[in-house]
């Protein structure tokens, strides 16, 4: 039983690197910013409440870090009658 | 004038205080006048570690305030005639080891030593940041495992900005030493090799410690690797690190402990 789990197991050690490799590329680049995310959110809900009124909660803001680029997605729930509330 | 040398890494417990101990001993071994000084306040223990925790009576706070002489407060180790300790204070907080008393420590010390080892606490807050701040030269241990590469990372961008040669407009010289490193399990591919935290960190090596049950037999007795079996695997690594550290151009070698036709069969189990 051993032996099999030695054997079906995959590499673990190209997977750590990949990980630092990406994790690192973006964490030299953004050094002494490392709230970032925080906030773009924060101004994000500020220009967004100028116009409508949204619930903090139906706001999500994800960052996802590619070997490449990173994508930041912010996703906002508008009820039909937040731009009367705001209004 | 001596070199000074920060040994640091960021993440704790990567032998950071081992190898200061290791290193130093080793350097004092071929005749140097070596001095390693930890600071680690609150938390000390390269003392244990050299087995000089018995006879600290005075610390490099003790200094620092004023109460007691520099000449007072080194302990000589009772092997090694050149080698020699500043302990950190066990009880103060670290809040009193102040910028100007380190400075003028560590220049006092450069004048009297060859090499000035600085063995950092881990973390970037003020303990580490001022062992750092006067090096010539900087030792980061990284164990080949993720958090600890990445806090390395970490070092080396305090070490390219916030030590007075950075500021300065210098160059602050650095050191890869791999410690912990099991030469089995990285072949097999189920640890970072070598070439993947180099090519992560692009600092030069200086060594490779294996992992080796002598660093544990050594600190249990107190005494530096390479004084506890100057002849085991880690000892020759950090002996070898010491050259190189001097200047020598020597190449690394891969640390697998030699074993015979039934060791590299049976050998690979107990990893």
């Amino acid at each position: 039983m051993n032996l099999f789990r030695l054997f079906s197991r995959g590499q673990s050690g190209p997977a750590a690197r990949e990980r630092l490799q990406v994790l690192l590329a973006h964490e030299r680049a953004v050094t002494g910013d490392s709230d970032l995310v925080g906030k773009l959110r924060d101004e994000i809900l500020k220009a967004i409440s100028k116009h409508m009124q949204v619930n903090d909660e139906n706001v999500s803001i994800k960052m996802e870090r590619g070997a490449q680029v990173t994508t930041l997605a912010v996703d906002i729930e508008i009820p039909f009658d937040a731009g009367r509330k705001a209004a | 004038m001596g070199k000074v040398i920060v040994v640091t890494s960021g993440k704790g417990g990567v032998g950071k205080t081992t190898s200061s101990a290791a290193l130093g001993a080793a350097l004092a071994q071929n005749g140097d006048k070596v001095v390693v000084v930890d600071f680690d306040v609150g938390l000390r223990n390269l003392d244990l570690v050299m087995g000089a925790e018995r006879r600290v009576v005075y610390d490099i706070v003790n200094v620092i305030q004023g109460e007691a002489k520099l000449t007072q407060a080194l302990i000589r180790d009772k092997r090694v005639e050149t080698l020699y300790l500043l302990p950190a204070s066990q009880t103060r907080d670290k809040d009193n080891l102040t910028p100007e008393g380190v400075e003028k420590v560590i220049a006092a010390l450069k004048s009297a030593f060859d090499w000035v080892i600085c063995d950092s606490p881990a973390g970037i807050e003020r303990g580490a940041t001022l062992a750092m701040r006067h090096a010539d030269v900087a030792i980061v241990v990284t164990n080949p495992e993720v958090s600890s590469v990445r806090d390395s990372d970490r070092i080396i961008g305090l070490l390219d900005s916030k030590t007075l040669k950075a500021e300065n407009g210098e160059r602050i010289e650095k050191h890869l030493l791999l410690t912990r490193y099991d030469a089995a399990r990285a072949e097999r591919g189920d640890m970072l090799k070598v070439d993947d935290v180099l090519e992560i960190l692009s600092i030069p090596l200086l060594g490779i410690i294996p992992e080796s049950m002598d660093v544990l037999r050594a600190s249990n007795v107190g005494a530096p690797v390479t004084l506890a079996d100057g002849r085991s695997a880690p000892a020759l690594a950090y002996f070898e690190a010491t050259r190189r550290l001097k200047g020598e151009s020597l190449p690394v070698t891969l640390p697998g402990e030699k074993r015979g036709l039934l060791g590299k069969i049976f050998g690979r189990k107990a990893a």
